[in-house]
């Protein structure tokens, strides 16, 4: 599986790319804010870290790219698309997912371990997650404190969208939210950062699962269906 | 400023204005030799800058002198922008420790932002990818408002510059006392690692290559910042600060990206950050370094505001911004590397051979003077030194022990001084996770990163126990190294180099000079005996307010080498039935102590003793056992003690306690602070193994019921439930700050 | 010419973190008869003058840019300016 690992000015690339290509062991490519095409590329990925400085807003300034433009076509065509941390809140921005995020509730950036409850297992990024299990993964932002209006809860809701929530709610979100799906079920934003828990060395391996769930996807359906 | 008409020579040598900029009359005089005539109004500003303590070491040289610098290892010694030292496989890890004082006394967010950024610059102007940070904090007690604003914005501004840089915070300590309310540390460390081939150095050699100038455009801020950080403060007077710089994390990430890329390219001559004296240091400095000269049209320097002088372009210190030399005729491709990121780059002068510093303006030469003169003909003054009536008095006395009520009392108490609690609500708002190579994070004694691709990793660690040294600036001089060499081993690394950053009250008086030339003294000796000489350094003098000084607070930054990823160790208990073991010998020693500052509100007697003979032999043994594979845990015993520490070990881990059986006085048993001891954890099976490499007692063992008993004497002393007692520890600096 | 300044606020509806720590803190320095706290942004730039509305490219740019209307509010204020 190919994946596209999208960089702006400001972002923290490396850890995505490393991620992918030496843990995963899937290719990977760097692409450019300025990119045209996202041709022969299987998944995509907004990585984390301060595009454009996070000035305006966390990801306000990202979504006024060339690349971008493509990142929606690419989800519009069913490719799946993953945004951890900086990533997510740039498909917020761009209106890719619903809702917002605002400063954490303590007003100050947090970097740690939180235990995060799988609430949907059934889809391409989560399905080798039990429902219901409790996994750790690291989160190191600032706003990630996740807001929607209760209509657009309520559709998340019923549709089944709420991938991940906090077991202790650590920045504020609405419902203890970490992560949302569209309805269509191909891009997944979150808050947590799952390629920063793929080693035991440097701490833990349960974000790993999340790749392996997309990959497994790829396998059994766009791959079957390309051969 | 920039409105009104520049001085004439004459007029500033009749009213001595070169003394507003930091000057004294016979260095006027000096200056006025050197040139053969009266320097112009930019002349004396270039001249003030450049022989002020920060940028030229004046009142520090001769005792800096004293200092190892060089050895097996060692690459690049102190006089670049930082230091390098081999790891083999044709690698070499390049750091330095940095202060940032002033600054963050005025604005502590921009100060301490800033203070992380120009220690980034200085390593990857090296041509090395920094891959972590660390930073040594010093603040009044946290009972006033305004040390509260200073720290918490302090904290903030190093996460919000070292976050969004991308380069992990992985270690740091703070430290609280009434000594610095007036006066806060903010010292910051970057380690940065790099291929001996792409050592880049800040020289500019070849005649006729061009001067670039690249990154953020030069605005007012900053001017004369050198010079204000050899100032001291008063408390009365308003602060005469210019204004103070700003950071631009988002522009630092791009130019560090760019500067990566272009010190691959053999287009590069020279690489200089402009920090301190900005255009001013990085071209004399580089000039001066190669026996060239540059010559410089302040027409082309990108400027941010309208009407900018010369001197004040040459005495800003706009953040973000580097100055290149480049061999000729390959300018374009720079710029259009820089360009690529965004940046700005600009061909502003060229190497020249008469060894001058020549700056043309509006076409006309406004500047003419040596580079060798500015960057290293400074004035050297040998301070008078006197040793203070203190120290005498101190060293007269008795060894004390404090008297102790309820030990268990007073470990809980302990726990939650706010020098020894828990920094986890600091280190949480670093992002200490950054570029997935954090093997220990913050909160063990030494943060420990692995090398990609390599079976290796650097454990770093800073360090500094003030008390001590102000007490036996010797004796605690060579603490600071020892400890930091400790909390290096504890993690399974070998030390290999040490960087250092000098914080003193001013020089000027004999007291606190004799404190500097001590603590030196007592560093150097350490750092001979432990074989980690010292690769680069910082000093910043005059941290004073109303006259009086800090505690001495020479911190060292060190780093050492894991050779193979299966030595990392950390300092939390692992599993029940390990065997604990104490390593060292303990005194009555409370003198500079956490327990005597707790009890009597203040310090006073003898530092604890340091034999750096035994310390060097506990450190051997230690890191032998553990690279032998016979050590489950390794914590190193500083402040509180013996008690402390244990309890350190229990609350880092999880569901875990102890029961252990010391001997002697139990206050000094739990609450000693002799040195060169640590605390083991060793499996059952290892015992035999063990006891054959380490002379250590065997003092109980781990358990799992998340209790931590001591006994002294066959009488239980502690009985506490770890919950409990992390609960106080990790609440206590958040408590405070409510 | 224009001068437009840009006043960019949360939504009335959403909790403003940032809001509610500064009015605790004024709160315990006991200046209770302040309230509602809320801290926004304020952007100012200039417009050309063009054969677009003013207000209509103000709009435009705030809602396209300056402002995320899923949490923020604005208002405006456009004033003709003679200097650059």
């Amino acid at each position: 599986m190919k994946f596209a690992v999208i960089v702006f000015p400001g972002s923290d690339d490396v850890e995505m790319y490393r991620a992918v290509t030496e843990v995963l062991g899937e290719e990977a490519e760097l692409v450019g804010h300025d990119a045209d095409s996202l041709e022969g590329f299987d998944g995509i990925i907004l990585p984390g870290g301060f595009s454009y400085g996070d000035y305006l807003r966390p990801g306000a300034l990202a979504c006024f790219t060339k690349v971008m433009d493509e990142v929606k076509k690419a989800a519009e065509e069913g490719k799946p698309v993953l945004g951890v941390g900086n990533g997510f809140q740039i498909l917020l921005e761009a209106g890719l997912l619903p809702g917002a995020v605002k400063k954490n509730k303590s007003l100050r950036f947090i970097c740690r371990n939180e235990t995060v409850k799988v609430e949907n297992n059934e889809t391409m990024f989560t399905s080798l997650y039990e429902k219901g299990e409790a996994i750790t993964l690291p989160i190191a932002h600032e706003s990630g404190n996740y807001h929607c209006d209760d209509e657009t809860l309520q559709r998340l809701k019923e549709n089944n969208q709420i991938v991940f929530t906090y077991e202790n709610n650590p920045n504020g979100s609405v419902e203890g939210i970490a992560g949302i799906i569209n309805e269509r079920g191909n891009v997944l934003g979150m808050m947590p950062r799952p390629e920063r828990a793929t080693e035991e060395i440097i701490g833990g391996t349960d974000g790993l699962r999340l790749f392996q769930s997309l990959v497994k996807h790829w396998r059994e359906t766009v791959n079957v269906t390309n051969a | 400023m920039s409105q009104m008409r520049e001085p004439t020579p004459e007029q500033i040598k009749s009213e001595k204005l070169y003394r507003e900029m930091g000057m004294t009359d016979e260095e006027f005089a000096m200056v006025e030799k050197i040139l053969g005539r009266l320097p112009n109004y930019t002349e004396t500003g270039l001249f003030s800058v450049m022989w002020s303590e920060h940028c030229s070491y004046k009142n520090s040289k001769p005792v800096l002198r004293k200092f190892p610098t060089e050895g097996e290892r060692v690459l690049q010694g102190p006089g670049e922008g930082a230091g390098i030292v081999d790891i083999g496989d044709g690698q070499a890890v390049v750091f330095k420790l940095e202060s940032h004082n002033h600054p963050s006394a005025v604005e502590p967010y921009e100060g301490a932002a800033t203070g992380v950024g120009g220690i980034l610059r200085d390593v990857f102007s090296m041509g090395a990818r920094p891959i972590a940070s660390l930073n040594s904090l010093r603040f009044g007690e946290l009972d006033s408002p305004r040390t509260k604003y200073l720290f918490k914005e302090a904290v903030n501004g190093i996460a919000g510059y070292g976050n969004r840089m991308g380069i992990p915070t992985v270690g740091g300590e703070v430290q609280f006392d009434p000594c610095y309310e007036g006066n806060p540390l903010v010292n910051a460390m970057t380690v940065g690692l790099i291929d001996h081939k792409d050592i880049k150095k800040g020289q500019a050699h070849g005649v006729g290559n061009s001067v670039v100038y690249v990154g953020s455009k030069t605005g007012r801020d900053g001017i004369h910042g050198a010079t204000f950080a050899s100032e001291e403060f008063s408390e009365d007077a308003e602060v005469e600060s210019p204004d103070i710089q700003r950071g631009d994390p988002f522009v630092e990430k791009l130019l560090m990206e760019a500067c990566l890329e272009l010190v691959k390219s053999d287009a590069l001559v020279g690489i200089q950050d402009m920090g301190a004296a900005g255009l001013t240091s990085s071209s004399a400095e580089m000039a001066s370094k190669a026996g060239t000269g540059i010559e410089m049209n302040l027409d082309l320097v990108p400027q941010r505001e309208e009407g900018m002088t010369p001197y004040e372009m040459m005495l800003s210190e706009s953040q973000e911004r580097m100055l290149l030399i480049i061999k000729k005729g390959r300018e374009q491709e720079v710029i259009d590397l820089f360009s690529k990121y965004g940046l700005e780059a600009a061909v502003v002068g060229k190497v020249t051979d008469d060894k001058m510093l020549r700056l043309i303006h509006k076409g006309e030469v406004v500047a003419n003077v040596p580079v060798d003169a500015l960057a290293e003909d400074a004035p050297v003054y040998h301070k008078p030194s006197k040793e203070p009536d203190y120290y005498r008095e101190f060293q007269a006395m008795e060894n004390d022990i404090p008297k102790v009520e309820d030990y268990n009392e007073t470990l809980v108490a302990l726990l939650k001084q706010p020098t020894i609690a828990s920094k986890k609500w600091v280190y949480e708002q670093y992002d200490y996770m950054a570029r997935l190579d954090t093997v220990v994070p913050p909160g063990s004694d030494a943060g420990v990163v692995r090398i990609p691709g390599k079976n290796k990793a650097l454990a770093m660690t800073t360090d500094c126990n003030s008390r001590y040294i102000y007490l036996d600036p010797r004796t605690g001089g060579k603490i600071v190294v020892a400890e930091a060499a400790r909390n290096i081993v504890a993690s399974g690394g070998e030390p290999i180099a040490v960087t250092d950053c000098l914080n003193f009250g001013s020089p000027e008086k004999p007291e606190i000079f004799w404190q500097l030339e001590q603590s030196v003294e007592g560093m150097s000796e350490a750092c001979r005996a432990l074989n980690t000489p010292v690769i680069s350094g910082n000093v910043s003098l005059y941290n004073e307010t109303d006259g009086k000084a800090i505690y001495p607070t020479p911190t060292v930054g060190m780093v050492g080498l894991i050779i193979d990823l299966k030595h990392v160790t950390t300092q939390e208990f692992k599993a029940a039935g390990d065997l604990i073991y104490l390593v060292g010998e303990t005194k009555d020693e409370f003198g500079g102590s956490e327990l005597q500052k707790m009890t009597y509100g203040k310090i006073f007697g003898k530092a604890p003793e340091l034999d750096l003979e035994v310390e060097a032999k506990v450190q051997k043994q230690v890191l032998s056992a553990i690279r032998a594979g016979l050590v489950a845990s390794a914590h190193d015993i500083s402040e509180g003690g013996f008690a402390v520490a244990l309890a350190e070990c229990c609350m880092s881990a999880q569901g875990l306690g102890a029961e252990v059986e010391v001997t002697g006085n139990p206050v000094s048993a739990l609450f000693s602070e002799s040195q060169s001891r640590f605390i083991l954890s060793v499996k059952k099976e290892h015992q035999e193994e063990f006891e054959k490499l380490v002379d250590a007692q065997l003092i109980g063992k781990v358990t799992d019921d998340s209790v931590l008993r001591i006994s002294c004497n066959k009488e239980e002393v502690i009985h506490q439930q770890v919950d409990q007692l992390r609960k106080e520890w990790e609440g206590a600096i958040p408590c405070l700050l409510k | 010419m224009y001068k437009v300044k840009v006043y960019v606020t949360l939504k009335k509806s959403v909790i403003d973190p940032h809001g509610s720590a500064v009015e605790k803190k004024l709160r315990e320095l006991d200046y209770n008869e302040v309230s509602n706290i809320r801290v926004g942004k304020y952007i100012e730039f200039f417009v050309k003058k063009s054969d677009r509305d003013v207000e209509e490219v103000v709009k435009e740019v705030c809602e396209k840019m300056l402002v995320n209307p899923v949490i923020e509010d604005f208002r405006y204020e456009i004033e003709e300016s003679v200097n650059q």
